[in-house]
């Protein structure tokens, strides 16, 4: 039984509406109670059951995933997925959302949204080797839009510089749909030996519970609850609860917690995020089915007075929570010690099933544990496909097609098309010296500490796509991603995914959702790259719309030799040029349509997964054979976008190459638009020695993967040349480097204020 | 052999390769917490990149406080080699090893890529190995290396050859070749006995032919070979 802490509101209809607990999760509770629950205890229902901790709208839905593989050490529940490596050495993975605090406060937001998944990460006794992201925003010609995407950047930099991880990849898109509700998606990666993995599971009655690392304030309460309901105009006042990361002690933090796990102090860990001390000790306890009781007026405090709703609900960050064996606390104290950090014992392991919160001698809480967590009532809200979606996929551009020498030289000065150098440049990429390719490749390749090999990582979603065709466009997600790791050589092992949408109860939205998981969940089975975790973002929608379905899926892929990685980009004049893959010049839902012609439309490209798995299954054989100078995957703004960007060449080179290309014995049937700028998937461009190609042809016919021999690369500094037929378009190779390297700069050159939606 | 403590500042994030990088240069190097009050029989020391303290404050202000630091101080004084690399550099001029400060790069934000810089004076315990002016490549990743000091003090270093990299413009890089605002284009400086160097880009991270090329490989030789043979000390 649990009493009211003296001073707290008493629980009416209004503060129960007040913690979005709607009527019918209500009476639940009273059900589970069996009385009225204190302020405290409704404050642990509103964090435990808000659609980011509880996934109440779509748990039945993630189950659908794949999770299993002979590669899968930890499938999703824990804190990070785990895939094995070669000799005894495992990877921990983990994307996430924080956009709703970034749209509120960029700096912060993105910069706690980098700090909490690396926590993640490293609770799995795995170290942080790599942090990628996804960031969308509205529009970089409105001067708000160019104060959240600074900021955002500013953040996610800042806070991974801090702690030493090299930033290795990521994508950044614009689209109007983000300028309301701009999206930060953050994974981090770590490495682990398999032997050191600890998870994340309260177990042994009388073991101890400590808090480690950070001080408890009264920054982020309700964190978990506003990234579950629509941005509004009233959002700039949840300013206060957005959270303040402190990267430093964050890197004391990941030191201490790594010589904690394997030095082998504890049973378990787990970071203190979403719903802080909350969800952190109630899901260690449902995880090892046992009760916990917790003392919050032993938890170290910023400032006096914090009453136990505000301890259990803070989510200051940079904090741990701990399990551990009672006669270890003076060796964990002084490992802590070391690291200049506190641990604090502030409760126990008990075995009546009970969430028990005690403040000064006082129980404010005791709630039955298993419930807490897993009690929460589902929705399967009704799904329908909205009807201007599929208006918009039955529709075409009613404009004339441009010259197709300015609709490159427009989809290379498109934001999301350009190079994000700009962008890379503010992250670390080289720290702990692994970075095998720069950033902006194809995807980030690290050698894994000094072994032979090394594994690979992108992050991906073509959100128009998703829009267009939510099936489809989740299948292509997996097999861009997919494409891109195959690119450099390695094999796709599994895939984390965040699962960025706008509201539930809204059909279209939920239609989206459905579909665009099916379509994950059958690529990843035709790929074999099982879903070993991520993260739901719902409730991405403002005054000004719901963001488009945004699911980003980061994939970790397996390279045997780091040394035959492939380039990205053409590495000498005078290799052959071949298109793998087949060429149906698909316009539906393309960046040409889209970025030069204004019309989002067309059903984009169906996916044909066996196509992808062929492609996939090439380009590792033929990496490992060392045929290969380069590859390049066929995306946004299709076979100009791709030669364009070989020729171009990556963030840093100090020479650019020509490009002589024919298209005449390939034409059949396909417009020179289509050729140009068609998105139909499963394709590529690679460059190799001109004695090669006959070895990649028959080799390709083998795997039913045509190699098209298009040309040769030019000389450098040269021109970039396109033939078909007696047409012929050309450009040089320098002018468009240029365009592609200044689209972002010239734009963000302009007034970075705050100013107003 | 040369023995070569790297030192440990809490935030310090470099560290691990740094001491690869002497490793596999053939030498030996052990951490050094920076509570220590002694470097043992270290006959160089490092002081590696990363972070001291956070560098909330102004880079390497806290660290110089450190107790380390007089040991590093003393082992300055005795002629001992002193190498720090970006917070190591910054740390250096702080605790006045060095002379001149590292602001805020001059695009006021952080920058993490390949610099092109020049080896003005491979009469150093770390640059022994580099022919003099030869150009290498080896990254960056600051948000303060923009090295500045008053007239005097540039003039001097000009003068005395104490420049030790700078950065330089390599024809088709379309990158500002100097990449903070730095003064002079000044990447590196040393003491005026050339014991003591600080730097701002990171070699320890391109010295493994793994990564795709070893430029900064020789930063790491130099200091085995200068020891073993008696240069520079």
């Amino acid at each position: 039984m649990a009493e009211p802490f003296p001073g707290e509101r008493p629980v009416t209809e209004a503060v129960v509406r007040e913690h979005k607990i709607n009527a019918g999760e209500y009476v639940a509770i009273l059900e589970l109670l069996g009385r009225e629950p204190t302020l405290t205890e409704l404050g642990i229902f509103s964090a435990l059951w808000s659609e980011h901790c509880s996934y109440k709208h779509t748990k039945h839905i993630l189950r659908k995933f794949p999770v299993d593989g002979p590669q899968v050490v930890q499938g999703p529940g824990e804190n990070a997925g785990v895939l094995r490596l070669p000799d005894g050495w495992a990877v921990a993975f983990k994307i996430e959302s924080h956009n709703h605090p970034t749209a509120v406060e960029p700096y912060q937001g993105a910069s706690t949204g980098v700090g909490g998944i690396l926590r993640d990460v490293f609770t799995m006794g795995a170290r942080p080797v790599a942090v990628l992201n996804s960031l969308r925003f509205g529009p970089l010609d409105e001067p708000r839009n160019r104060f959240l995407f600074a900021g955002a950047v500013k953040g996610v930099g800042d806070y991974g510089n801090c702690i030493g991880v090299p930033t290795l990849g990521g994508e950044v898109s614009f689209a109007p749909c983000y300028s309301g509700n701009p999206l930060v998606n953050a994974m981090a990666v770590g490495i682990l030996r398999e032997a050191d993995l600890i998870g994340a599971s309260a177990e042994g009655v009388g073991n101890i519970l400590l808090t480690v690392g950070a001080k408890t304030g009264r920054d982020g309460i309700h964190g978990a609850s506003f990234a579950s309901e629509d941005l509004t105009a009233e959002s700039e006042k949840r300013r206060p609860q957005v959270q303040v990361g402190d990267p430093f002690t964050e890197k004391l933090l990941l030191e201490a917690s790594l010589e904690l796990i394997t030095g082998h102090y504890i049973v378990a860990i787990q970071d203190m995020g979403a719903a802080g001390l909350t969800s952190s000790s109630a899901e260690m306890a449902a995880r090892g089915g046992v009760g916990v009781e917790l003392d919050t007026s032993k938890v170290p405090t910023r400032e006096p007075g914090m009453t136990p709703y505000e301890i259990m609900l803070s989510e200051s960050q940079e904090r741990m929570l701990v399990v551990a064996e009672p006669h270890r606390l003076e060796e964990i104290r002084r490992v802590c010690q070391k690291w200049d950090l506190d641990a604090t014992p502030v409760g126990r392991v008990t075995d009546d099933g009970l969430f028990r919160i005690i403040h000064d001698g006082r129980t404010v809480a005791a709630i039955p544990g298993q419930e807490l967590v897993d009690g929460c009532p589902r929705y399967a809200p009704p799904a329908a496909e909205g009807v201007e979606v599929r208006a918009r996929r039955a529709a075409r551009p009613q404009v004339d097609d441009l010259d197709p020498v300015i609709a490159l030289e427009r989809l290379l000065d498109t934001p999301t098309i350009a190079s994000k150098r700009w962008v890379f440049e503010q992250y670390d990429g080289t720290v702990r010296a692994g970075s095998v390719a720069p950033p902006g490749g194809e995807a980030g390749i690290l050698r894994v500490a000094e072994c032979r090999f090394g594994i690979a990582m992108t992050v991906d979603c073509n959100s128009r796509h998703v829009l267009l065709d939510p099936y489809e466009g989740g299948k292509g997600v997996v097999a861009e991603a997919a494409r891109n790791i195959a690119c450099t050589g390695a094999r796709p092992l599994g895939i984390t995914d965040c699962l960025n949408f706008g509201s539930p109860e809204t059909p279209a939205i939920y239609f989206q959702f459905e579909e665009a998981c099916r379509g994950i969940s059958d690529a990843c089975r035709a790929f074999g790259t099982p879903v070993t975790g991520g993260n739901v973002s719902l409730y991405n929608q403002s005054p000004m719309g719901a963001i488009d379905p945004t699911p980003t899926v980061g994939m970790i892929g397996l390279i045997d030799d780091v040394t035959k990685a492939v380039p990205s980009h053409f590495q000498n004049s005078g290799d052959a040029i071949l298109m793998l893959g087949h060429r149906t010049g698909h316009l539906g839902g393309s960046a040409y349509w889209a970025e030069v012609l204004d019309t989002v439309a067309g059903a984009p490209p169906a996916v044909d997964l066996a196509a992808e798995k062929a492609l996939q299954d090439f380009l590792v054989m033929v990496a490992e054979r060392q045929l290969l100078h380069s590859a390049h995957d066929l995306s946004d703004g299709g076979l100009a976008v791709a030669l364009a960007e070989c020729c171009i060449g990556g963030p840093w080179a100090t020479t650019v190459f020509g490009a002589t290309v024919d298209l005449a014995r390939h034409a059949d049937g396909v417009s020179d638009i289509g050729w140009l700028f068609g998105e139909e998937g499963a394709s590529v461009i690679a460059s190799c020695a001109p004695v090669h190609v006959a070895e990649l042809q028959r080799l390709g016919a083998t795997l039913g993967v045509r190699c098209h021999y298009l040309g040769l690369v030019g000389e450098q500094e040269g021109t970039v040349e396109v033939l078909r037929d007696e047409r012929s378009w050309r450009w040089s190779a320098r002018k468009l480097r240029e365009i592609y390297m200044n689209a972002i700069p010239r734009r963000m050159s302009g007034d970075v204020t705050e100013g107003v939606n | 052999m040369a023995h070569v403590a790297v030192v440990r500042f809490p935030g310090s994030n470099c560290e691990t390769e740094t001491l690869a990088a002497v490793v596999r240069a053939g030498g030996t190097a052990e951490l050094v917490d920076y509570r220590a009050t002694s470097l043992g029989t270290a006959e160089v020391v490092i002081l590696p990149g990363g972070f001291s303290y956070g560098d909330y404050l102004r880079s390497g202000a806290i660290a110089r406080f450190a107790p380390v630091m007089a040991a590093v101080q003393a082992h300055a004084a005795g002629g001992g080699h002193v190498i720090g690399i970006c917070n190591g550099f910054q740390i250096l001029c702080e605790a006045q090893l060095l002379p001149g400060a590292l602001l805020q790069n001059a695009q006021r934000h952080f920058t993490s890529r390949p610099v092109d810089v020049r080896i003005e004076r491979n009469t150093t315990c770390c640059t022994a190995d580099y022919a003099r002016n030869e150009v290498i490549r080896i990254p960056i990743a600051h948000g303060e290396g923009r090295y500045v000091a008053d007239a005097p003090t540039l003039a001097l270093l000009e003068g005395e050859g104490r420049v030790v990299l700078r950065y330089v413009t390599v024809p088709g890089t379309d990158m500002p070749a100097n990449p903070n605002g730095s003064l002079n284009d000044i990447a590196g400086i040393c003491n005026a006995t050339g014991t003591v160097v600080g730097f701002m880009p990171h070699p320890e991270r391109l010295a493994d032919t793994t990564l795709g090329s070893d430029a900064g490989h020789r930063f790491f030789t130099s200091i085995v070979s200068s020891l073993a043979s008696g240069v520079g000390t």
